[in-house]
């Protein structure tokens, strides 16, 4: 043990770091520099350099975490953030719940990509699918240069393992809110999303290096795009989810610029994903497409550093570190910037396949759909930024929220939902009307069979509108894959003989669906905030909500109190439904109260109750009496919105699986 | 007649590409233009709210330090709580109305954002915002009391939040009062 621990000792951590960021930069330059010479021993280096550097990282993470648990509060980072009754889980889950830690994960998740791409099986006779060498060493370079800037950058101005003298007896402890393991898994997820983005990024530079972006570019690049997009999907939803059960004010979505920043590069990258699509098949669209693959990146590395650093918020953040806040602006300049002025140098001479575009067809509609969203980027791109621009032009401060972003993507929203579904059932090229009708028909009559009971269900006409629109995206992707199966010929009609990347986006474009009709539910969610003794019952949608006692808890690093609430069908005297415990947390080391918020998820509702408050009064006789403030939610089809969000990375993660033909051949291969 | 034909389908191609270019463009720059003039919501502090009386259907931000001794708390019929508190930004005060609860953070003597409307002699918050942590002045605030002439960063950190209470408080503070808004 003693061993371990003066082997990962901070100081090897630091020097690994160090180590990485040469290997980075050796990535960088050396297979690019065997490329340009067609000399191929410096080219083979890329991928042994890839894993080396993802090593280095893979071990500076482990110091880092030796050193979180055995309460090294020496180091800086976890003097800051830690502290010595913390659960040991979030001792280090907690690690990058701050900026240095979060920096450190954002370069080891971009070496983990790199890793990847080097440790997949290379073009070959047999698979003439896969990656070519040469290809796969550039990508390895250019994303080994952006790994080195950020290594650098995490080196000099945000190094984790700097030391702190004189030592602290404990650490000043985590923010609790963050002690929740929804956010243990969020910050790993969304970021591998974002830095996922990097691996699309190199191939569209590296395809303007070349000047050659065609049909088997895309189909190399597409599954990289798929898999960020179903990672950042991920992400999103689960930090929605979090935002939802432990922050306790019954919302999912603030349109805070955090949450702004996932969600730009998700409707770029949502873009992207299907214009990758027009480009592999009909060999158009190649520069628009190239671009979209340029900005998603940049939106994700802005995202990431300018509004999680603060830096966009306060110029206050700026001025405290200057160092800091002229890097990463200078990186984002070099990497935004520079992609951007290559992009507008070689786009021009980039050839562009002779053949039309017609409207009526798969492409128009991939067309349609990339210009909704990226006006839909634009919208919700201009919303976080006016009230800073605002505030440094003009000196007005204001703010913008829900009403301009609900005024502003909600009929953005509806004519692409209606776009997606007749989609998938347009063929490329051209489509035929007298063909087309039949084949939507069968969707557009469950959708119109629905109208009155949707007007009846929800609560407000747009809502019930929108309802309408999603189950028409969602049954005509199902009535999709029931047609394209009996197209198959006869005897081979299984569901299971159908292209892979047709169920795929059946699949996602459901969870989409999904999703839309979680939100159009939760337009109509009901909440009451009651001040309520023991005793005390309340009715709430249709229930009847008794709060039964207020106990005592006691947690590993809190002392809380708890409700119990009973919740009765009809009235009092009605069948059990649900009971639920919200607790209020008191954190005595940081001095913070947390809600700790109970939910019952039901397939069609959700209930929903939160603990503002505890209060003691005093009666004359001197005995106390405690009453507390209780908000309580009935929020119908709530968790359909996380749902929706599960089946659309679903559909991604089922575009990445081998194809039934190519384990076909490999089952055949290993026969013979 | 061959050699013509993909080049004037590729014109029409282009030609629905613009279309349908434009015609998004031109309605999210209509949508954010007019969510633009309604639904944006300005900050204020109270002696600009007493000076430009805004008009009653505006969603305002109104923020500045709660006055101690200011607080009361009550609860309607149907058991929803009630507070009443009076903001300043040391040259005004404006009495706020909220149904609700407030946040963990609210306390006497702090800074408080609240979000509402003005009806001309008082303020009707549908939201309390005060940051979670106590150390913490919303950036408006501060700079709104910098405007004021009551504190400016130049001269180091901001005052004592108990001492913003003599400013405009009528009343002298009741010991304790901060400790038992909890």
């Amino acid at each position: 043990m003693a061993f371990l621990t003066t082997f990962f000792c901070p100081e090897g951590g630091h020097f690994a770091l160090a180590l990485a960021c040469a290997l980075a930069f050796m990535q960088g330059v050396l297979p690019l520099i065997g490329l340009r010479r067609a000399d191929s021993p410096l080219t083979a280096l890329a991928r042994p350099l890839a894993l080396s550097q993802c090593l280095a990282l893979l071990f500076a993470w482990v110091c880092l975490i030796m050193a979180s648990l055995g309460d090294d509060f020496s180091l800086k980072l976890i003097a800051e953030t830690s502290a010595i009754n913390k659960p040991w889980a979030y001792k280090i889950a907690g690690l990058w719940g701050n900026h240095e830690g979060s920096l450190l994960l954002w370069v080891t998740l971009l070496s983990l990509w790199c890793a990847g791409l080097a440790l997949l099986p290379g073009q070959s006779t047999t698979r003439p699918e896969k990656l070519p060498d040469r290809l796969r060493a550039r990508i390895l370079a250019l994303l080994g240069l952006v790994g080195a800037g950020f290594q650098l950058f995490c080196l000099t101005t945000s190094n984790p393992f700097l030391r702190l003298w004189p030592v602290p007896a404990d650490g000043m402890g985590m923010n609790p809110l963050l002690q929740d393991p929804g956010l243990a898994v969020h910050p790993p997820l969304l970021y591998s999303g974002y830095v996922g983005f990097a691996v699309p990024f190199a191939f569209a530079i590296s395809a303007l290096l070349e000047g050659k972006a065609d049909t088997l570019w895309a189909r190399y690049m597409r599954p990289w795009v798929i898999s960020a997009w179903a990672l950042l999907t991920l992400g999103i939803t689960l930090g929605s989810w979090w935002s939802y059960s432990v922050l306790g004010w019954g919302g999912y979505w603030f349109w805070d610029p955090v949450e702004n920043a996932a969600l730009i590069p998700w409707l770029t990258g949502t873009a992207l994903l299907h214009s990758v699509l027009v480009v592999e098949k009909r060999n158009l669209l190649q520069g628009w497409c190239l671009l979209l693959a340029l900005a998603t990146f940049a939106f994700s590395l802005s995202g990431t550093f300018l509004v999680r650093s603060g830096i966009l918020n306060s110029v206050h953040a700026f001025a405290n570190d200057p160092a800091r806040g002229l890097f990463i602006l200078g990186l984002l300049g070099l990497y935004g910037g520079g992609s951007l002025l290559l992009f507008a140098i070689r786009a021009p001479s980039l050839a562009s396949s002779q053949s039309g575009f017609a409207p009526l067809s798969r492409e128009g509609a991939l067309l349609l759909n990339n210009i909704l969203l990226c006006t839909l980027c634009a919208v919700v791109l201009t919303g976080t930024l006016y009230p800073p621009f605002m505030q440094l032009l003009l000196g007005r401060t204001l703010s913008v929220g829900k009403p301009f972003f609900d005024a502003t993507t909600i009929p953005l929203t509806l004519p692409l939902l209606a776009v997606m579904g007749a989609s998938m059932a347009l063929p490329w090229r051209q489509a035929r009307t007298d063909r087309l009708i039949p084949r939507l028909a069968p969707a557009l009559l469950v959708t119109a069979g629905n109208i009155l009971p949707a007007f009846w269900l929800f609560s407000t006409p747009l809502a019930a509108f929108a309802a309408l629109l999603a189950l028409w995206v969602i049954s005509s992707a199902l009535l999709d894959l029931i047609f394209r199966l009996y197209a198959l010929p006869e005897g081979n009609r299984q569901l299971h003989r159908l292209p892979r990347s047709l169920w795929a986006a059946s699949l996602a474009h459901i969870g989409v669906g999904v999703t839309i009709l979680g939100l159009c539910g939760m337009a109509g969610s009901q909440e009451r905030l009651i001040e309520a003794k023991p005793g005390t019952h309340t009715t709430l949608a249709g229930r009847d909500w008794e709060l039964t006692a207020l106990t005592p808890h006691h947690g590993p690093n809190y002392e809380a109190v708890e409700a119990h609430l009973t919740i009765r069908q009809h009235d009092a005297h009605g069948p059990l439904l649900a009971e639920l415990e919200p607790q209020i947390r008191l954190f005595p080391q940081q001095g913070q109260k947390t809600l700790h918020v109970a939910i019952l998820h039901r397939p069609l509702e959700d209930l929903y109750a939160a603990l503002g408050s505890v209060k003691e009064e005093h009666d004359p006789q001197g005995q106390s009496h405690y009453s507390a403030i209780l908000r309580l939610h009935e929020n119908p089809l709530a968790s359909w919105i996380w749902l929706g969000g599960i089946i659309m990375a679903l559909g991604g993660g089922l575009h990445l699986l081998p194809s039934r033909r190519r384990l076909m051949h490999s089952a055949r291969k290993a026969r013979s | 007649m061959s050699a013509s034909r993909p080049f004037t389908r590729r014109k029409a191609g282009r030609f629905w590409i613009i279309l349908a270019c434009l015609l998004c463009l031109g309605s999210a720059v209509g949508l954010v233009l007019n969510a633009l003039s309604s639904t944006i919501v300005f900050f204020m502090a109270p002696s600009q709210m007493l000076a430009h009386p805004p008009s009653s259907n505006q969603t305002i931000r109104l923020g500045g330090m709660v006055v101690a001794g200011s607080l009361h708390t009550s609860h309607a019929t149907d058991n929803t709580p009630e507070a009443r508190f009076d903001v300043t930004d040391g040259q005004a005060a404006i009495t706020v109305q909220y149904r609700g609860i407030l946040p963990d953070l609210f306390r006497e003597g702090q800074s408080v954002v609240a979000l509402g409307h003005y009806d001309g002699n008082g303020f009707t918050a549908s939201e309390v915002l005060a940051k979670h942590d106590e150390t913490y002045m919303p950036k408006e605030v501060a700079d709104a009391l910098q405007k004021t002439g009551k504190w400016d960063p130049r001269f180091g950190p901001p005052p004592d939040a108990a001492s913003w209470n003599s400013m405009t408080a009528p009343q002298p503070t009741p010991p304790n009062r901060p400790g038992a808004a909890e």
